[in-house]
């Protein structure tokens, strides 16, 4: 089944790679995965549906969350959440279709990103079976070219981010490096 | 303060706040601030072999008085960094180079991952200008070591170095310890910075559950009161969290029957009248038989690994299970727990006892009869079939070894063992009265790992007889240490129990491939005493059952190391055995008898 993963990462270098390692070190394949920084610059929230057996869904999770740079990892697969993905979509059209494109394209609420006389640029987006049809429907114009980006996630319920609080280093250590010298 | 201001004159140090700004601290080299941090960090000695790129590293070592301990190769540097910290508990520190030198170190990371083992390694890289662009012994160390450590850095700006030391060293020994590796590269060893010491440290998404839930600890000695027939199931996370002395208590006040895993040995004393031997595939049949037959098991500190459950869907299955561990992705991994507690194992037992106390009173006659006959039984199945050493007039038993190392160390000694049939023997008759006496690869089966942790135990416990107990399979792995041995005159007695073969594998060849006994016999042995003599340290062999003993003893008598070549007999297997994929109370106690006639 595919599990739906929200998480809330350091913005560091290698940080990607250790929540990608968890993944494939059991073998599970990625479906999609976004990553893009919060308000907080130095904060990124990840959203990665993956295929996994149901009961292997809360140890993905446990693992996830022991990663370091890894502030919070929430399974939205059956929480309150609304998903969401993009498609950038490229259509040829000749000039006979165009009109009958454009007003599709505004029944799937998408909008034209780009226009020349081989085509256009479409935008939607959706829940993926929407876009789905979407896609299947411009298909029918003649020759396309899709970048979907990928389900992303909102939590609706507030959840309490609980961070460690910092260490101090200086008084348990600054007695001892006398003897070091 | 005074190492960090060395040079400026007392005043001058005196007035130095704690938090001053890079600006004020005093200006040096990223390979001597590296050092600092070490110093500060309370490190005493490295496991390391140099190169290209430590070469800045290694010249700010040349006088400083951190100890270094050059190995002969790097696998060794972490193993016996891993040996250090399983005869301690401290962070064991190692080195190597860019390239080859970090490779070299992948095996011992993910042998320190597997047992939470606190390591910390420090690795060379080439410089920052030259990452990415396959220069001379260049490796993705960051990338490689991704998934055998527990967190890992490449330090890329000198400026975030002793954050980030004190960072891995950090998470090196705290919550479930494990290895940590920061790799530095040599740009970043030589640039000149002011070192002001870190004051603070801080890892947001670094959660540590440390005290248990207070109403699932309740809860927890209320099952343990209603249980009739409980069981303690302790692993090595009572070694890491220091927790012995309150499972001691914990054990008393149940009076309950215990088990300590390969990685729990010492935990509690073997010879506490309640401990009753490890558990699993070569547990004994009282240990397993009680595994089975329990209604609760108490897991502390363990992980219900493959080698301790046998067939998981058939392992305990009247048990109700509390598992305590400080990891909460063990809780619920292998076996669902009726009452999950995330903590430290050591405060929780601490909480647990005090609980226990306070409602023995009432509780402690219920099922008091039940738990009585409980402990009766478990007695019997121990004289139905003991674990008792073997032994033989004409050739030496690997049993009979074990029994006279055990006779020797009276449950005191250390003993680093390597990885196969003399491990499992070790583990079956070598009794430890203390914890961290036994040192063994349990998650990785590590073949090479007992030599090279016996060093590490040595040097961090020069008062203690240290026994490296390898077979003739991982001692060949590890014969270059035995220079490192001889630099230092460690008084190490290497202990080889030599069968001529990798006995483990051909047991499962004998057993399950019709004996047909592929790539596991191990000719051409070297002559331990021209092996020994050629560094300089005495080495002998011993076949004679009746000179075993004297041979053992004539080895401890050696003030400097001893290389012993033991010829045991070549067929012998461990039993009892568990099949794979067997539940354990299907175990084979035996080797087929002869049949009559």
């Amino acid at each position: 089944m595919l599990q739906l993963i929200s998480l809330l990462v350091e913005n560091k270098p290698g940080a990607l790679m250790r929540v990608t390692g968890v993944l494939s070190a059991r073998g599970y394949n990625i479906e999609s995965l976004t990553v893009a920084r919060t308000l907080d610059p130095e904060l990124s929230r990840m959203s990665i549906v993956v295929d996994i057996e149901p009961v292997q869904r809360g140890q993905l999770i446990k693992q996830i969350n022991k990663l370091i740079n890894v502030l919070q990892a929430a399974d939205l697969t059956e929480a309150p959440a609304v998903r969401r993905e993009l498609v950038l979509l490229r259509v040829r059209a000749n000039m006979q279709d165009r009109a009958a494109i454009l007003k599709e394209a505004e029944i799937f609420g998408a909008r034209a990103v780009d226009s020349s006389v081989e085509g256009f640029a479409l935008e939607a987006t959706g829940d993926p079976e929407k876009l789905d049809e979407f896609i299947d429907v411009m298909k029918s114009y003649g020759e396309i070219e899709v970048t979907r980006s990928g389900l992303v996630a909102v939590s609706l319920e507030a959840k309490r981010l609980r961070l460690a609080p910092p260490i101090r280093k200086d008084l348990e250590m600054e007695t001892e490096t006398e003897s070091v010298k | 303060m005074s190492a960090i201001v060395s040079g400026k004159t007392a005043a001058t140090a005196a007035t130095a706040a704690p938090a001053a700004t890079a600006k004020t601290g005093t200006l040096m080299s990223g390979a001597r601030m590296l050092l600092e941090c070490l110093a500060r960090e309370k490190v005493d000695c490295i496991f390391g072999y140099p190169g290209g790129v430590t070469l800045p590293f290694y010249d700010a070592l040349y006088d400083h008085p951190i100890k270094h301990i050059l190995v002969r190769h790097e696998q060794n540097a972490c193993f016996a960094a891993e040996g250090y910290a399983r005869a301690t508990g401290k962070v064991g520190v190692c080195c190597a180079t860019s390239g080859p030198g970090a490779t070299n170190l992948v095996t011992g990371l993910v042998d320190a991952m597997m047992d939470s083992i606190p390591v910390v390694a420090i690795t060379g890289q080439v410089s920052t200008k030259l990452i990415g662009s396959d220069a001379f012994q260049e490796a993705d160390t960051f990338g490689i070591t991704r998934s055998c450590t527990k967190h890992n850095f490449l330090v890329k700006k000198l400026s975030d170095l002793p954050q980030a030391v004190h960072e891995a060293f950090h998470i090196a020994a705290t919550g479930r310890p494990g290895p940590v590796l920061v790799d530095i590269p040599k740009d970043v060893f030589q640039a000149q910075a002011h070192y002001a010491p870190v004051s603070a440290i801080h890892l947001p998404g670094y959660k540590i559950y440390v005290e248990g839930h207070a109403g699932q600890i309740r809860r927890a000695a209320q099952m343990i009161w209603d249980a009739r027939r409980p069981m303690v199931y302790a692993g090595g996370g009572i070694l890491a969290a220091g927790a012995a002395d309150d499972l001691r208590e914990f054990v008393e006040r149940v009076n309950a029957p215990a088990v300590c895993t390969l990685m729990g040995l010492g935990a509690l004393s073997s010879e506490h009248p309640n401990f009753i031997s490890l558990p699993g595939m070569h547990g004994s049949y009282a240990a397993n038989m009680g595994m089975t037959e329990t209604d609760l098991i108490v897991a502390l500190g363990v992980r219900f690994d493959d080698r301790v459950t046998g067939r998981l869907a058939a392992f305990a299955p009247h048990a109700k299970v509390i598992h305590v561990d400080i990891d909460p992705a063990e809780i619920g991994k292998n076996r669902a727990a009726d009452v999950p507690i995330v903590g430290d194992v050591k405060r929780v037992l601490e909480k647990l006892n005090q609980t226990l106390a306070e409602t023995a009173e009432d509780m402690k006659p219920k099922n008091a009869a039940a738990r009585a006959a409980w402990r009766e039984r478990i007695g019997e199945w121990r004289k139905e079939h003991p674990l008792e050493p073997e032994s033989s007039t004409d050739q030496i038993k690997p049993q009979h070894l074990m029994a006279e190392i055990d006779r020797l160390s009276g449950g005191e000694a250390i003993v680093s063992s390597d990885v196969g049939q003399h491990q499992m023997w070790a583990a079956q008759f070598i009794r430890f009265q203390h914890p961290r006496l036994w040192i063994n690869s349990g998650g990785l089966g590590a073949m090479g790992f007992g030599l090279p942790a016996a060093i590490g135990a040595q040097f961090a416990r020069p008062d203690k007889l240290v026994f490296a107990l390898v077979g003739d399979g991982g001692f060949q792995m590890s014969i270059p240490e035995l220079a490192t041995i001889a630099n230092h005159a460690l008084p190490v007695k290497i202990i080889v129990m030599n069968n001529g073969y990798l006995g483990m594998v051909r047991q499962w060849q004998e057993l399950f491939y019709n004996n047909r006994l592929s790539a596991v016999q191990l000719d051409g042995f070297p002559d331990p005493e021209k092996l020994a003599g050629a560094y300089g340290f005495k080495g002998s062999t011993v076949e004679n059952p009746a000179e075993l003993r004297g041979a053992l003893e004539a080895a401890v008598r050696e003030p400097g190391p001893y290389l012993l070549n033991v010829r045991v007999a070549s067929y012998e297997n461990v039993y009892p055995m568990v099949p794979a994929g067997g539940a354990i109370n299907e175990m084979v106690l035996g080797p087929p008898q002869p049949v009559e006639g």
